[in-house]
């Protein structure tokens, strides 16, 4: 039945629970407000008294639910083994099941599922922006009264004109290549088209076929997070018959948290689907995070950028650059090597740590927005731990990590570059190779 | 419920922020660390943030004649934060400030909801620690580990929490604030109050304000790992090495049973077929180390120890891991994991270890023994599962035979867990009737109307 399935699914994952409370030192969001519900150790027992009958799906328990980024510390701390986000995850789904979603975000998530809907919002969205966004510079913008936004929140507008069109469905390669499937999630694809571009790039020095499956959508872990199983099923069987008939060797994503999508949660959404099951689980076996691909398949370590050609990065000395650990991928894909090698390729990349790289940032998608205050507190430790590095620029291998953290550092008044990795190497392969500048349509 | 006027009370000393009602958040502090115990929820939980406060809820508690459960992070082990009669929870957590770090005195002075770890890491720049640490260290607050005087792996050569202890300033069952003790190291003006309150499990009074000693950081530490075919060498090793005078800060013991289980979760390169492993550390100036390390190295091959010395903090690491892993790796095995802390005097440990393989093969349980040999304090892990009734009668059964045999040893019942609610029954076993009679008038004296923490340790 899955955990999707009803909590009888975590049932043995609560009962590992020994509430020895290790998590409380590691949960972010515990560390700000001090209350026990907000803690893993909390919020399973909550899910034991459901299961018991103790206490029935309130509002009131819907409401602690949510104060959960699924950053996954608390697992990786846990001695038992507790999957406590699985356990959060499960009892959401629980709690929407029995009261039903919200009006709004009922409202949201069935915009969200349909693709075409949702595309053309955003591009209207795009072109009426400026009526509501007050831009800073290139990638930051700031709203001009609360249209469902905090004010004080610095966010990136929508891009112009979104990657996918931006982009052909097939890029680079000679014909003999491996042939990579382009997974971009939504904020790669209408907010931080750079990000893509970056990923088309590299992936083409390297000597791939990219091919940017055009009716793909969004990965649907809104949804799921926010409990809705069924909507969040229907999403993860669309993307499973768009990527199946793509005839890739590989899917590609370069946001982690769609990387779990295609990894985890769709063979997890799917488990009892005799029909989807193997294919949601065929896909994730060919999934790869953009640094994990390069790294540990194309063998980027050993030809990096540039090499034999004098090269150096725009600026005299090393650049100093920190990496910010996303939760999606250090603890759900324990990619924690990948990255920080492809920094390390990087011509006149310095890599410094920053105290706790794998702290979360406090983003964690949507909770940033429905729970900004907390979110920007657990961020300004995040920004006083990238002050103390002394780095000139942040990188992080997630689109949402880089949102929040360009927010925070902007609230700190802070100026450092945010990116993520894979920009910075197709910058090197730009300058060692002479690729040219960012890929039009005409390429095609 | 309690009357809406308590309520009201409670809000209008704390304000509604401070002043949980929730029957969701209720539930979050209806349990603790204690394995096989059920959920008692509080009627309201407060979250005062000072010593004023503190008086306050007191305060409306005596009107209304309503129980005081006092809480820090809730990470005990013996059921004594649980609420077992209702009331009022009191949680520490917002008193979380340092006041003062005395690096002249060697003291820090704190509020009862600091983390033992952000004490440490406040004081190390001055090259200082704070030496107790559970195993909890990074979730326990400085008032939860006074109240339940924790102990931890330095216990042998530092000591535990009570030989840290110096003040108090202590909130009293009838509202009068109470200080006692301070930053002198000699103090003997009257009564030993600070010993009294020390470990008192929120029975007697309300820490608001810890003064403890601080030491000097050891300037080098060397680790070594010593395994053994048979029980009896390593016994004679942790014997052999009090007689060569030499006082580890670290003693630690594994058996087989724990080794198989460490070495199947963590792969750390422990022989399957060991009868015990030592995992033993000496620390201080580094002359004095370079000369104990090779004392303990002796011993252990005396004894027929294969031993494996850290040259590098990676090398210490993986010895280390070994032991971290060894709750970890039993909590893992099954649901439910009953961990225990009976205590012996250090030359009976293994007469104790070989009883705890006796009850386990009486009782058809899984028991994995580890712990502080050095200091006698084992940790017999029992492995069940909370749902097989006649498993868990079992369980208890075993439960009463293992503090029957610490005792029997010369023993006592608890060696840093405490009595709370789970080891009340086996009390009188070891204090008699007159040590009984002691507690109920100690306790009689200080809190008559039995506002405090009632229904734990004594009635």
């Amino acid at each position: 039945m899955g955990i999707y399935g009803g909590l009888d699914g975590v049932r043995e994952e609560i009962i590992k629970c020994m509430k020895c409370g290790n998590c409380l030192a590691v949960c972010p969001i515990y560390k700000e407000n001090k209350r026990e519900a907000a803690s893993a150790r909390g919020k399973v027992q909550m899910a034991d008294a459901i299961l018991k009958g103790e206490i029935g799906c309130t509002a009131g328990i819907a409401d602690r639910l949510a104060l959960c980024l699924t950053c996954r510390a608390c697992v990786a701390a846990c001695p038992s083994g507790v999957e406590a986000d699985q356990v959060v995850l499960s009892a959401r789904a629980e709690v929407v099941r029995q009261r039903g979603l919200p009006r709004a975000k009922g409202a949201i998530f069935a915009g969200l599922k349909r693709r075409k809907l949702f595309h053309a919002a955003l591009r209207v969205g795009a072109r009426l922006q400026r009526l509501g966004l007050a831009r800073i510079d290139r990638d930051k913008a700031r709203p001009r009264f609360p249209i469902g936004l905090d004010t004080r929140r610095v966010i990136a507008p929508l891009a112009a004109v979104s990657l996918r069109q931006q982009l052909p469905s097939l890029v680079g390669g000679n014909g003999a290549g491996l042939r990579v499937g382009f997974f971009t999630g939504c904020l790669i694809n209408y907010l931080y088209t750079d990000i893509g571009q970056a990923v088309v790039q590299v992936l083409d020095h390297y000597g791939a076929r990219v091919i940017i499956p055009p009716d793909q959508h969004c990965c649907g872990t809104p949804v799921m997070v926010h409990g809705d199983a069924a909507t969040a099923r229907d999403m993860a069987r669309s993307q499973v018959n768009v990527f199946s008939a793509a005839n890739v060797d590989v899917i590609v994503v370069a946001c982690p948290t769609c990387g779990c999508a295609f990894k985890h949660n769709y063979p997890a959404l799917l488990e009892g689907d005799r029909v989807y099951r193997e294919r949601a689980q065929g896909l994730a076996a060919i999934t790869y995070d953009i640094t994990e691909l390069l790294v540990d398949k194309l063998g980027m370590g050993s030809n990096p950028p540039g090499s034999g050609k004098s090269h150096t990065v725009p600026g005299t000395g090393k650049l100093r650059v920190t990496y910010h650990d996303p939760c999606h991928l250090v603890r759900s894909q324990r990619l924690k090597v990948q990255p920080r090698e492809m920094l390390r390729a990087v011509p006149g990349v310095s890599l410094v740590e920053m105290k706790a790289p794998d702290r979360c940032c406090g983003g964690a998608g949507s909770f940033s927005l429905t729970h900004y205050d907390i979110s920007m507190r657990i961020g300004a430790r995040k920004a006083a731990d990238i002050g103390a590095t002394g780095a000139a620029v942040v990188a992080t291998s997630c689109p949402g990590c880089r949102m929040h953290i360009t927010d925070v550092l902007s609230r700190h008044g802070m100026a450092q570059r945010v990116v993520h990795p894979v920009q910075l190497l197709a910058e090197a392969c730009r300058a060692g190779s002479g690729v040219g500048g960012e890929r039009g349509t005409a390429h095609g | 419920m309690p009357s809406r006027e308590v309520l009201d009370a409670l809000k209008g000393a704390l304000g509604c922020d401070q002043v949980l009602t929730d029957r969701e958040d209720l539930l979050c502090y209806a349990y603790d660390a204690t394995a096989d115990m059920p959920r008692h929820l509080p009627e309201v939980v407060v979250t005062p943030r000072s010593t004023e406060e503190v008086v306050q809820v007191v305060q409306v508690a005596n009107r209304f004649k309503v129980p005081i459960y006092t809480r820090g992070s809730g990470t005990n082990l013996s059921g004594g934060t649980v609420p077992t009669r209702g009331g009022i929870v009191l949680s520490t957590l917002l008193m979380d400030k340092i006041l003062e770090i005395d690096h002249q005195n060697l003291t820090a002075t704190v509020q009862p909801g600091v983390i033992i770890q952000d004490l440490n890491d406040a004081v190390a720049c001055y090259g200082l620690i704070y030496p107790p640490d559970p195993g909890t260290v990074t979730t326990a607050t400085m008032g939860g580990s006074v109240a339940e005087c924790s102990g931890g792996l330095r216990g042998l050569k530092y000591g535990v929490t009570k030989h840290y202890v110096m003040g108090l300033e202590v909130v009293l069952a009838d509202g009068q604030v109470l200080r006692a003790g301070g930053k002198t190291v000699k103090n003997v003006t009257a009564y030993d109050l600070v010993k009294l309150f020390t470990g008192s499990e929120g029975t007697l009074g309300i820490f608001t304000e810890i003064t403890v000693k601080l030491v000097p950081a050891p300037e080098a530490r060397r680790s070594m790992l010593a395994v053994f075919k048979d029980l009896s060498s390593a016994a004679r090793t942790i014997n052999g090495i009090i007689a060569a005078k030499v006082i580890p800060a670290t003693l630690e013991i594994m058996d087989n049973m724990t080794i198989r289980t460490v070495e199947n979760y963590a792969r750390v390169g422990l022989p399957m077929d060991a009868a015990a492993v030592l995992l033993i550390e000496v620390d201080g100036i580094a002359e004095v180390v370079a000369r104990e390390a090779e004392a303990v190295a002796r011993v252990c091959r005396e004894n027929g120890g294969e031993l494996t010395e850290a040259r590098s903090d990676a090398d210490r690491d993986r010895l280390w891991a070994a032991r971290r892993a060894a709750l970890p790796a039993l909590a893992q095995l099954r649901p439910t994991t009953v961990l225990e802390d009976a205590t012996v005097p250090r030359s009976r440990v293994p007469d104790m270890l070989l009883a705890l393989q006796e009850i386990a093969a009486k009782y058809n349980l899984r028991i994995g023994t580890f712990g502080h040999a050095g200091d006698g304090n084992l940790h017999p892990t029992i492995l069940a599962d909370e749902r097989d009734r006649e498993e868990m009668q079992r369980v208890h059964q075993a439960v009463d035979e293992i503090f029957r045999v610490a005792l029997e040893l010369g023993g006592t019942l608890s060696g840093e867990h405490g009595i709370g609610e789970a080891k009340k029954k086996y009390l009188e076993w070891e204090l008699g009737p007159a040590g009984m009679d002691v507690l109920r008038r100690i306790k009689q004296a200080l809190d008559p109307d039995r506002l405090l923490n009632p229904g734990k340790v004594v009635d």
